[in-house]
């Protein structure tokens, strides 16, 4: 099989993304939002990184500021970040925007408004091509018409002359990856492409992700809250919390051997098929508040594995399997099942 | 998927063949709507006739619109060949009429131009870029905004001086603030929509988001708001012309033959009425056709 072809392949080549110490904050007059603090990662070609995290975690923020989408003006970027040969944090406005949609795209969450109202379908997914490639409006509407067979999106050449709104969510959301993948970019951002779509279609469009990322051997970056789409889509899972990575690993380590409190947490809140009539476990108390600067580990005040030490120091990522770490000191503890 | 759209009357709007249809232009779409609507149909058409009567003046009037008689003076509709009668110096009213278009359509339709081009750009700019630019532009036009529009027309044209000219500076001065603030709004809206997000994140520059994204959807609420103030424009000409302060007499002009008319009004009230009858009809047909192109402008009507 390719993947098991891939794996060999991956050790050797450079990563296709390289995050280090990734802070970014939002200043204002008032106050300081530090969103990011401290991310690091890496991502291989053709490998699918999802990133979990609930509201306010910094996931949306990671990937912007990967994209440098972030306003300069307020969000203050500090650390590495490299896609491919590209310093993304040295390159000018100019730079950025021919790396944009080129080698990097990305998918938004809303497929309602992320299509401009006033254009038809196959414009703006033209408009895409001719911003990147040096071919006439004729060959790029052929290529856009290529694009939306390869989303499958039916009677593609009716559907690149209409307008977003004669279009479904799913039909949208699969004409927003074709506009997405239109330059064939090598890594693609999804900043969760499914949430706002129903249960049903939301299985088609991961599906298709998926085939799509295998078949143009791309790197993808898939934001979620959602455990189970990470778990159909995901070859890695890194779970953020108040905008740290406090667990990575490969996707079957990190959700079936949860090291880190929190993910143990969030993995036993999920529902599952025989809890019914048993209430949902929940993490007590809610996310900290990212405008004060934290002391310790960001989870300490929720977790249950919590001991005095937590508070004081600040967890640093501890190798827990291969390429499987986890920003806890009690890990010792988190590994022993009857803990649980 | 796609569901049968239907418009304002009920019929079946061509959803099928805006899919059949070659690479359809925005504006090919909003001629398409425009086919449907008679009612506007008809008042464009009664607008191009209107217009076309005052540009082809000299053709069609049947006397000099300033050939005055002592002998035919206020003389009732119909009389001897003057249809729509005589005023108070025996000049033919439905000559004057005519030859008055020419100066109510400029009045109308030039400082409404004008403002949207100035007041359009300003706000775009205000829009866009926010901050202290932003600050700067739009308090300037709250201080216009401080004034109601006919005392700031009266005030602004009072001080330059009477003539068209001025007026049409007057009018246009009116006419920016507002236009300038519903191009802001819907700027600043459209700059934070997610689909100006996606354009950058797929390698669009600001100046090509300015005018491929913002541009085109900030253009429909603006030039309707534009078109609703053409018979504003018209009216207020006329009351300028009516207080003396834009045309000029003899000039044939709808405000100023209604404010001339006026001492007539008891020997000849119909023949008063006429002009007042004309800056109507003109002023209510742009209206309604600003009422159609909203609906047409739109695309998901």
């Amino acid at each position: 099989m390719s993947l098991a072809q891939a794996i060999p392949d991956v050790a050797t080549k450079a990563p296709l993304v390289q995050v280090r110490d990734l802070h970014v904050s939002f200043v204002s007059r008032e106050e300081t939002v530090r969103a990011v603090n401290g991310v690091s990662f890496d991502l291989m070609p053709g490998e699918v990184l999802c990133i979990i995290g609930e509201s306010g975690s910094g996931k949306s923020v990671t990937m912007r500021a990967l994209m440098r989408l972030l306003p300069r003006k307020r969000a203050v970027i500090t650390g590495e970040l490299r896609v491919g040969a590209h310093d993304m944090i040295a390159l000018d406005e100019r730079r950025l925007s021919e790396i944009r949609g080129s080698v990097v795209s990305m998918v938004f969450q809303e497929p309602m408004t992320a299509l401009d109202p006033v254009y038809t379908v196959g414009r703006q997914i033209t408009e895409t091509i001719l911003r990147h490639q040096r071919c006439g409006r004729r060959t790029a509407w052929a290529r856009a018409l290529e694009i939306l067979q390869l989303v499958r999106i039916p009677s593609p050449e009716r559907r690149l002359h209409a307008y977003p709104h004669e279009l479904s969510g799913g039909l949208r959301q699969r004409a927003l990856i074709a506009m997405a993948l239109s330059c064939r970019p090598s890594l693609l951002l999804a900043d969760e492409p499914t949430t706002a779509l129903d249960a049903t279609v939301q299985i088609q469009v991961l599906i298709l992700l998926r085939k799509l990322q295998k078949e143009f051997g791309m790197g993808l970056i898939f934001v979620t809250h959602d455990l189970g789409v990470a778990a159909q889509i995901a070859d890695r899972v890194a779970v953020m919390y108040a905008g740290q990575i406090v667990e990575e690993g490969s996707a079957r380590d990190v959700l079936m051997q949860p090291r880190h409190p929190y993910t143990i947490g969030m993995l036993s809140s999920t529902v599952t098929a025989e809890a019914r009539g048993r209430d949902i476990e929940a993490i007590a108390g809610s996310p900290p508040d990212m405008r004060v600067l934290m002391q310790g580990c960001s989870f300490a005040p929720r977790c249950r594995f919590s001991v005095a030490a937590c508070s004081t120091t600040t967890p640093e990522p501890v190798a827990v399997g291969d390429r499987h770490s986890a920003r806890c000191i009690r890990l010792p503890e988190t590994f022993d099942p009857a803990a649980r | 998927m796609t569901e049968t759209t239907l418009d304002a009357a009920g019929r079946p709007l061509a959803a099928e063949t805006s899919t059949r249809a070659a690479p359809a232009g925005y504006w090919r779409g909003v001629a398409r709507r425009l086919r449907y609507d008679y009612v506007t149909l008809l008042f464009i058409a009664l607008i191009a006739a209107i217009a076309l009567a005052a540009i082809f003046a000299p053709l069609i009037a049947p006397f000099d619109p300033y050939k005055s008689s002592m002998i035919y003076r206020l003389k009732p509709i119909g009389y001897r060949g003057f249809l729509l009668g005589t005023d108070e110096l025996g000049r033919d009213m439905l000559s004057r009429l005519t030859y008055g278009g020419r100066s109510s359509l400029m009045m109308g339709l030039t400082p409404v131009i004008l403002a949207t081009a100035i007041g359009g750009s300003l706000g775009l700019v205000a829009g866009y870029l926010g901050g202290w630019v932003n600050a700067l532009i739009m308090r300037t036009m709250d201080v216009f905004y401080a004034f109601p529009s006919v005392l700031l027309a009266v005030a602004i044209s009072g001080t330059l001086g009477g003539g068209v000219v001025n007026g049409l500076i007057a009018l246009t001065l009116v006419f920016i603030p507002p236009l300038c603030r519903v191009a802001e709004g819907a700027t600043t809206q459209i700059r934070d929509r997610d689909f100006v997000e996606a354009a950058r994140a797929s390698g669009a520059s600001a100046t090509s988001i300015i005018f491929y994204h913002v541009l085109r959807n900030v253009s429909a609420p603006v030039l309707i708001y534009a078109s609703s103030l053409i018979s504003v424009s018209i009216l207020l000409a006329a009351g300028l012309s009516f207080l003396g302060l834009g045309v000029e007499p003899p000039t044939a002009d709808w405000g100023l033959m209604l404010s001339t008319l006026r001492q007539s009004i008891y020997v000849q009230p119909l023949i008063c009425a006429l002009p007042g009858l004309a800056i109507f009809i003109v002023s209510l047909s742009f209206n309604l056709v600003s009422d159609g192109l909203r609906q047409a402008m739109d695309v998901r009507s």
